[in-house]
């Protein structure tokens, strides 16, 4: 399925543009490079996954991309806007309008309930709390928890809290879905659900997903595989090609 | 979000219990220890307020107090008399003499001779009798609280149970006799000794006999006249200094609050509650934040806005320093009433809630801020390093 949806990409609307992407984290007088110009084009309707080994710089990679963090050197489109370009007010806005995000640790409030956990994105929004709930609720059923929406999110498998944080990630239909090692507290099988969930749910023509994860047992679920080492995109595989280089 | 922010503050109930212990400990310590002192303040000076008929006090210039007694010439009150712009002036004697009960009890007591003639400056509330019975051989009325406490008669001479003192009872001032004409309701005296009201002329029987007698003189002045000017007459015609009611209060108050360590007292509890609710209840609520910190920043990289999650913290700090406070007031309140005043000093005056509260704010805000600045320091970023 992945590698299918990946024939077309070239003809669709390119949704993530990265060139030469520079970060430096200064500490005192330590300097440590994290990204050394890191390229990436990712297209609507795609899922892609980024690989490599701790500190290649791909945490550092998606949030320049999602609009998180600030980077030193390289040019960076969103659907055609530049995150950085925009003030701190505009850009908080942009990511609340564009971008959805599912956490390594979920991040879910554990006084609220599952169904307030995910209408968040839209209460921010501004819609009203009633509506978001009722959306909410919706959104999980799309996701398995239908009936559970009251559950406090403590009361949840690991598995299902994260199922949780997809719904929430989706929940304001953004065109861009960051997913950060979304499988790594999770054994394998439920892993492997909860990706199948993000495929399932998050792929959409207008939409791209990113995906960090060092998990190869859900890359079958991806479009592209990009394996980042030291600061750089290193290759690209197709799930069916895995030995396909940048 | 505000319903969530309000949610995720009752969500984490050990905590928000803790902090509403901590600010309602604090807020009670506040309150409860500045209402005592004031209470026990206000005893200082009751005697002027109890006496409203006069526009001035005209005492020796060394007296710093009201109790602090410097007795005067009798030519004085002349002297007084004589000085343009004083409408009347009257003497009257103060002092502290043994009165001896029939069952054998010694009690040291306040004894207030007002002005024959006028009886001005005698009881503010008669309960029984009248003042005008002080015109009577051997009169003198009684406090309430009195009778019912240091002159309860133990061993009442009709026999019987015992009993509190009544009209028709003797005591005996300085081995003469007194009979009880009247109960009267008097503010308490600092040192809450049993207050006797008699005339000035029966009170200088009663008291050991000394050159000066009038331990000061109540004076009003004529209608229209400048108060100043006739208190600069007092002083050059006959040395003495004359203060008006407001006056002679502030300068026992500042008597006390200066010359004794009462004060410190007191205001070392208060700023221990003070400190009670910043280590509890503030740095409760600080970490309160930071546990939410991954929470917050998960709501910032999903787009709050900075403004948002202040509203937030805003908010969680504002709703728990209201209900401290109210519970830590209503305690205090609780007690004020519970307590009967004659055994201990409290009086709320509206300033006291006030100062609680403006306590309570600052330590909330002060904990609050120091949340706010960490959540505003927050990248967004950091809700992907786990």
């Amino acid at each position: 399925m992945g590698a299918d949806a990946a024939h077309s990409s070239s003809d669709r609307q390119c949704a993530v543009s990265a060139h030469g992407i520079e970060k430096v984290y200064v500490a005192g007088d330590t300097q440590v490079v994290a990204l050394r110009g890191a390229d990436l084009q990712v297209h609507c309707g795609e899922i892609v996954m980024l690989a490599g080994p701790s500190g290649c710089g791909k945490t550092s990679f998606i949030s320049i991309l999602a609009g998180l963090l600030a980077r030193d050197g390289g040019a960076l489109e969103v659907f055609g806007q530049d995150p950085q370009s925009l003030s701190t007010e505009a850009r908080t806005a942009w990511r609340l309008r564009n971008v959805g995000f599912v956490f390594q640790q979920f991040n879910l409030i554990p006084t609220l309930s599952i169904a307030e956990n995910v209408a968040i994105p839209l209460i921010l929004q501004g819609i009203d709390r009633r509506s978001a709930i009722a959306r909410g609720s919706e959104m999980l059923g799309r996701v398995g928890l239908g009936g559970r929406e009251r559950s406090s999110p403590t009361r949840l498998s690991g598995g299902q809290q994260q199922r949780v944080a997809i719904a929430r990630a989706l929940i304001n239909s953004p065109r861009i879905l960051v997913c950060d090692e979304p499988t790594s507290a999770l054994d394998g099988a439920t892993g492997l659900r909860v990706m199948e969930l993000v495929a399932a749910q998050g792929r959409a023509p207008d939409r791209a997903v990113i995906v960090v994860s060092h998990d190869d047992r859900i890359y079958h679920l991806a479009d592209r595989i990009i394996h980042m080492d030291d600061g750089r995109v290193d290759r690209i595989e197709k799930p069916s090609q895995r030995t396909t280089h940048a | 979000m505000y319903s969530f922010a309000l949610k995720m503050l009752f969500g984490d109930s050990a905590r928000f219990y803790g902090m509403l212990l901590g600010l309602a400990f604090s807020t009670l310590l506040i309150s409860q220890q500045a209402s005592i002192f004031v209470g026990l303040m206000s005893r200082t000076f009751g005697f002027i307020t109890d006496t409203p008929e006069p526009d001035l006090w005209i005492v020796d210039p060394a007296q710093r107090f009201l109790d602090d007694n410097k007795p005067l010439r009798s030519t004085s009150v002349q002297r007084i008399r004589g000085i343009t712009g004083i409408e009347w002036a009257v003497p009257l004697y103060k002092g502290l003499l043994v009165v001896n009960l029939p069952d054998g009890k010694r009690q040291m007591s306040q004894i207030i001779g007002i002005d024959d003639g006028s009886l001005i400056a005698a009881p503010p509330f008669m309960l029984e009798g009248a003042v005008t019975d002080l015109r009577k051989p051997d009169a003198i009325i009684v406090d309430e609280r009195a009778t019912r406490r240091e002159f309860k008669m133990e061993h009442p001479p009709e026999g019987g149970a015992p009993r509190a003192l009544r009209i028709g009872d003797t005591l005996e001032l300085n081995d003469r006799r007194a009979e009880v004409v009247g109960i009267c309701k008097a503010t308490q005296t600092f040192q809450s000794q049993p207050v006797i009201y008699t005339t000035y002329s029966r009170a200088s029987e009663y008291a050991p006999r000394e050159r000066r007698m009038v331990t000061m003189i109540l004076a009003k002045l004529e209608p229209g006249v400048d108060g100043a000017v006739v208190r600069a007459a007092i002083s050059d015609q006959t040395g003495l200094s004359a203060y008006s009611s407001d006056e002679f209060t502030e300068k026992t108050l500042s008597y006390w609050m200066r010359e004794t360590g009462i004060p410190i007292n007191f205001g070392t509890a208060i700023v221990l509650g003070f400190f009670v609710g910043v280590a509890v209840a503030g740095q409760m609520f600080y970490n309160f934040v930071l546990d939410n910190l991954k929470y917050f920043g998960a709501m910032k990289a999903m787009g709050a806005s900075r403004g948002t999650l202040l509203g937030m913290v805003s908010l969680q700090a504002l709703t728990v320093a209201i209900l401290g406070f109210g519970i830590g007031i209503g305690i205090t309140s609780a007690f004020g009433i519970s307590v009967p005043g004659e055994r201990l000093a409290f009086r709320m005056t509206w300033q006291i809630p006030l100062i609680a509260a403006f306590a309570v704010s600052l330590i909330c805000t002060a904990s609050a801020a120091l949340g706010m600045w960490r959540v505003l320091r927050l990248d967004p970023a950091d809700v992907f390093q786990g």
